[in-house]
This record gives C-alpha cells, structure tokens and sequence, in this order.
C-alpha cells in the first residue's frame, strides 16, 4: 500500500483533527460522565453504574423515548411526502434557472434563527391567531394547536422541509430524464414510473434526505419545548429537566448516550440500505 | 544625516509626545477610575437598568448578569462556572441554606443593614439565612405569594378562590404548569391539608403525588419563565400552577385579563435573597449595591421591577412606595391596612414559605415531576 504524500496529507489532517478534538472527544467525555455520580450537588468523577440504572428504570424515560423516536420518524416520513411533489415539479418541469432561483428561496429560511421562526408560529397558531381567525370565518374552530403534538410537528417540519426540499430536488434532477422519458413511452403510469424508476434512481439521495429528517427532529428541543408546551417532553427536555434537577449531568448524560446510539443505529442502518446495490436478477 | 535634520526630528518628536500626552489624558483619567464590572446571578430582570441603571451611574459600575429560572439552575450555573464568576448571588430563600452549607457565600455584618425596620418578624430571622452561629450569609430583599393565576374573563375571583378549580371542566386543556417542581408541588400538598407543605411524611407525599396526577387530563403545558407569560396572555392558558402575581402583575400592567389569588387553602412565598460569593475580589462594591436593594430606594425598585414585580421588604421602602407610587402599591396590597396585605395574609397564617422537601429528597420530587409530565 502506498503511503499517503506530507502533501496529501497537509489537506487530510484539519478535518481529522476537528473531527477528534470536536466530536470525538467531546463524545467520551459524554460517555464517562453518564459513570460519574453527583454528590453535594457537585460531579464525582468515579466510575459506578448508579446513573443508567436509575434512568434505565423509569418509566418516564422509556415513554419519552417512544414520543421521540414516533415524532421524528413521523416528521422524517411526513417531510419526505411533502416535498416529493414539489421537488419533482422542480427537478422536471422547471427551466433550471428557476430551479436555481427556488433552490435560492428555499435556502433563505435559514438566514434566520430557527427560534425566531419557531416563535413565530405562536401568532399564527395561538387560538387567537392567524389560522383560528381563516376558521372562524367558515365557522369552524378555534382549534388548540399550540401546546399539542401537532404544535411540535409544525415545529419540526419548520425545521426540515426546506432541507429535505432541497435534497430531493438535486438528487432528482441529476436522474437521466431519458430513463423517465423511457418508461413512459413503455407504458408506464406515472406511479409505476415513480415507484420503478425515479425512487430506485435517487434512493440515495431520498433515504439520505430523510435520515436528515431524523436526526435534527430527534435531537430538536426548540419545537416540543415553545409549540409542544413539553407535553409530553422529549428526550432533548428530559436532558434539560434532569440537568435542572440537583445537577444530574451524570444523568441526563444517560439520556444523551441512549440518543446517540439511536442516532448511530439509525444513521447507519439507513446508509447500508442507501448504498447497497440491488441484486442482479 | 544633517544636523538640522535631526534637530527637526526631535522637534517633531516632542511636538508628537506633547500631543500624545494631551489626547490620551481623558484616557489615562478614564483608566484611573476603570468601571467596576460586578456579574450577579439571578432570576432573570434583576440586573436590568430599571434596578441597577441608576446605582451603575452613581458608582461607575457595570452589572453583568447571569440569569436563570428556578434554584436548581442556579446551583447548575454555580457548578458549571469557575469559582470567582459570580460576585452577587441572587437566590431563592430555600436555596440559600445551600449556598451557606457549601461554603460559597461570604457572611454579612447585620448591623449595616435595616434588619430592625423589616415588615415582619420571621424576615428577622429567616431560615437559612442566618447559621446555627448566628451569622448572617443572605439578605432578604424582596418577597411574593403564589396562588390561583387565572383570566378573569373566564373565572372570577371567588371561583379561583380553591386550589379545586384547577380541576374545573371550562379548564380542561387549559391549565399550564410553570415548570418546577417546587411551587406546584407544594400548592398541591397545601390542598391535601398539609400545614407544613414541604414538610410532609411519606403518606402525605403518596396523596400529593396521586392528587397531582389527578391533574394531568387538564395540564396544556409546562412552561418556562417566557412561555408562562405568553400562555396566559394569549388565553392558551385559562390558569397555572405554580405562580403568582410575579407573573400577572406584570400582564395586568399591561392590560391582560389576569390576576392571582392566595385561595383559601394557603398560598406560598418566594423569598428572593442577595449573597455575596466567597469567591468575589469585588466585595467592597457587591456591599455597597447590597446596601442600595434594603435603601428606601432601592426597596421601591424592587417592588417596581419591570421583570416581574415582588414586595418591599422594609417598613421605609413600602412608606417611600406608597409614596411615589400609589397606584403599584394598591395593585400589589402593600398598603397598611389592605385586607390583602401580603404581611396581613402572613400573619393570619395563609402563607407557607416555599422550601426544598424536607423529609424527602429534591431528587424524589423532580423524579415525580419527571413522571408526571410525562403521564
């Protein structure tokens, strides 16, 4: 095997470092101290299991971690649905310069705070709000939005969709147009042709779009916490509440750790099924 | 080089150094008398110009707030910064008994400060804040009741006038937690009949835990200090949990439908007390602000805080309110003879201090609410 060049290696080496001194390290850490225990209100760094075998027992934990995982997997499902017809309208039936421009517009939201944008829903969806008042004009409502699970999941889609757009439309304008041109001509109903080729084609890119999904709407505390009125809490609360609580970092390390390894599963899981080729018949 | 080049040289320096002595003096007077920076942790407001703009003025003293909501995030804030952060701590009463068990504050010599003129007795000589010695740690500064917080569009007050009305069906959906253990705990516990509220024995502690799950099918949220404010002035929220006037106050100022009561069964007291850390090198300044909060004035600024509004402590600072204020002082009862007066209700015995759980744990507590919220 040939040794990599100092040159090569000049490049390769920043990212590597970041890598160990910002994700690595910090990572351990997060796992030692879920083996640390507080005591007088201050962490002692020792090494015992008294932390996962109180969090590992409460029933609070586990229904936090079923909410989670069933928002999320929801927000991932729903924020794939959602984009897939404008994504497909962007990718084929739009001149690429205003694909460019949407792709431009879609990227704006993010200029702005995601707390900012949170907030604002409360205007729009406070029971007094924007959306209540389209209501009572067809005599219907007012309808409790804030403070619901339904809140939480405007939150999360607030937070993805622009995001999972974004991901789709590139990976379905770079699918050879000719192959879509093909199956029609072949016959194809639309479904069939979206189900045969464009999902096989661009598999990738969707499952990649909504791993992203996931993983910010699993880890969002911003959403359940101001639009879910933390009712119930997610992990990413539960985090918040057992640090409140006498200083329990060992703790909500805990919670931590039980996140990550569903982040890693997850992550993992969908990239093996991203990238592996299908069998040749 | 020329002689007379060399000259001008020196000509052109002194001219320079002359200008440069002239043009930085404003500068060095400056750096003589550099602005102190005092950074004090406390409940969010306290270092807000409205309380200290005019003491920072006066002593050329610059706060820098930590702020926080609840005392466990204050006890979070202290692990999680150096020693010497913090110069100023502003704290709930029940936790500064752990500040004086840990060591962290520096003890304050009573005589400077107006122990005497305090509105009520048990201020004298309020728990934790004095050691077994009888050495003061904490100060007390200002006070508050928590009750029923309700929209009066919806309740009057007669019916807020029960801690039962959270379970009243017009509410169901609609009645928010301020999210800490603490204050709705100990209102349920006061509903069970517990006299001592955070006091309570195993039997006792059981019934609050079933009563407050009981609650549940009404609970819309639990809040923070923002989401509290914002819950009950857009009418997502018809009452709480947990708070008081500290948090109506400030909406009926602004002209929101919301007020509270201390119902029949007892209401709660938050004490909010100032202490300096052991830790500070700015003692001297972090006494002389302590002296300001128990002046009259400083009394007057305290119970007028835009952040959220609390009691005087001192007879002076309610006398010098009623004074400039009259109209805050009547909103809030801080006038002798009000059938409401916050040291009226403390003395007819409807009012517990809040404290941390006595005969369990504060970790048994916040599991619980832990669970609850989760129910």
């Amino acid at each position: 095997m040939r040794r990599p060049s100092t040159y090569a290696m000049t490049f390769r080496l920043p990212i590597i470092i970041w890598q160990s001194v910002f994700f690595v390290g910090p990572l351990i850490f997060v796992v030692a101290m879920s083996f640390f225990v507080v005591k007088n209100y201050r962490m002692v760094e020792t090494f015992e299991l008294d932390s996962w075998s109180k969090m590992i027992n409460r029933d609070y934990v586990w229904s936090a971690y079923r909410y989670t995982l069933m928002m999320a997997g929801s927000a991932s499902v729903l924020a794939s649905l959602l984009a897939f017809p404008a994504a497909w309208f962007l990718a084929f039936r739009c001149s690429p310069q205003a694909r460019q421009l949407a792709i431009l517009l879609l990227i704006i939201p993010f200029f702005t705070s995601y707390l900012v944008r949170t907030f604002s829903w409360y205007t729009i969806l406070a029971e007094a709000g924007v959306l209540n008042g389209v209501f009572a004009l067809l005599g219907l409502g007012p309808f409790t939005m804030l403070n619901t699970a339904f809140g939480t999941m405007v939150g999360y889609l607030t937070f993805v969709l622009p995001l999972v757009l974004i991901l789709q439309t590139v990976t379905m304008a770079n699918i050879d147009d000719r192959l879509i041109q093909a199956a029609r001509n072949l016959g194809c109903s639309s479904a069939r042709t979206i189900f045969s080729v464009v999902l096989p084609a661009g598999k990738t890119g969707f499952v990649i779009a909504a791993l992203f999904a996931f993983i910010l709407s699993f880890g969002d505390f911003v959403a359940p916490f101001y639009l879910g009125g933390s009712n119930p809490p997610t992990m990413p609360i539960l985090i918040i509440d057992t640090t409140k609580s006498g200083q329990q970092w060992p703790r909500a390390a805990v919670v931590a750790v039980m996140m990550m390894l569903t982040l890693f599963s997850v992550a993992f899981a969908s990239i093996m099924y991203a990238y592996r080729k299908r069998a040749s018949r | 080089m020329s002689d007379a080049r060399f000259k001008q040289s020196k000509r052109t320096f002194l001219k320079t150094g002359l200008a440069s002595v002239a043009l930085s003096a404003p500068f060095v007077s400056r750096a003589w008398a550099q602005t102190v920076e005092l950074t004090i942790l406390g409940w969010y407001g306290t270092a807000e110009p409205d309380m200290v703009g005019e003491f920072e003025e006066a002593n050329n003293v610059k706060f820098v707030p930590k702020y926080y909501a609840g005392g466990d995030n204050m006890l979070a804030a202290l692990a999680q910064n150096p020693p010497g952060t913090f110069d100023i701590i502003h704290t709930d009463a029940e936790y500064a008994k752990l500040l004086v068990a840990n060591d962290l504050v520096m003890e304050l010599d009573p005589n400077n400060y107006p122990i005497d003129d305090l509105l009520h007795d048990d201020f004298k000589s309020f728990a934790g804040h004095w050691d077994d010695g009888g050495k003061l740690y904490s100060l007390i500064t200002r006070f508050g009741h928590l009750g029923v917080s309700y929209n009066k569009d919806v309740l009057t007050a007669e019916e807020a006038a029960s801690y039962d009305i959270f379970w009243d069906e017009r509410l169901t959906g609609k009645v928010g937690h301020f999210d800490w253990h603490l204050p709705s705990l100990g209102q349920m516990s006061l509903l069970m009949g517990n006299a001592t509220p955070f006091d309570i024995g195993e039997d006792a502690w059981k019934a609050v835990q079933e009563k407050t799950m009981s609650l549940k099918p009404q609970v819309g949220g639990y809040f923070d200090f923002g989401g509290t404010f914002s819950g009950l002035k857009n009418g997502e929220m018809l009452a709480m949990v947990g708070i008081g006037d500290w948090v109506t106050g400030i909406l009926e100022r602004d002209g929101a439908p919301v007020s509270s009561v201390v119902p029949k069964q007892g209401g709660i007291q938050w004490t909010e007390s100032y202490s300096i850390a052991k830790t500070s090198e700015k003692t001297e300044m972090a006494l002389k602000y302590l002296d300001y909060t128990m002046s009259p004035e400083g009394q007057v600024k305290t119970a007028q805080m835009l952040g959220y509004p609390g009691h005087a402590v001192t007879k002076a600072g309610r006398a010098l309110l009623n004074e400039v204020d009259p109209a805050e002082a009547q909103r809030s009862h801080q006038v002798n003879g009000d059938a409401q007066d916050p040291i009226t209700l403390i003395n007819e015995g409807r009012i517990s201090y809040r404290d941390i759980p006595v005969q369990q744990s504060l970790e048994d507590w916040n599991d619980f609410w832990s669970e609850y919220k989760n129910a």
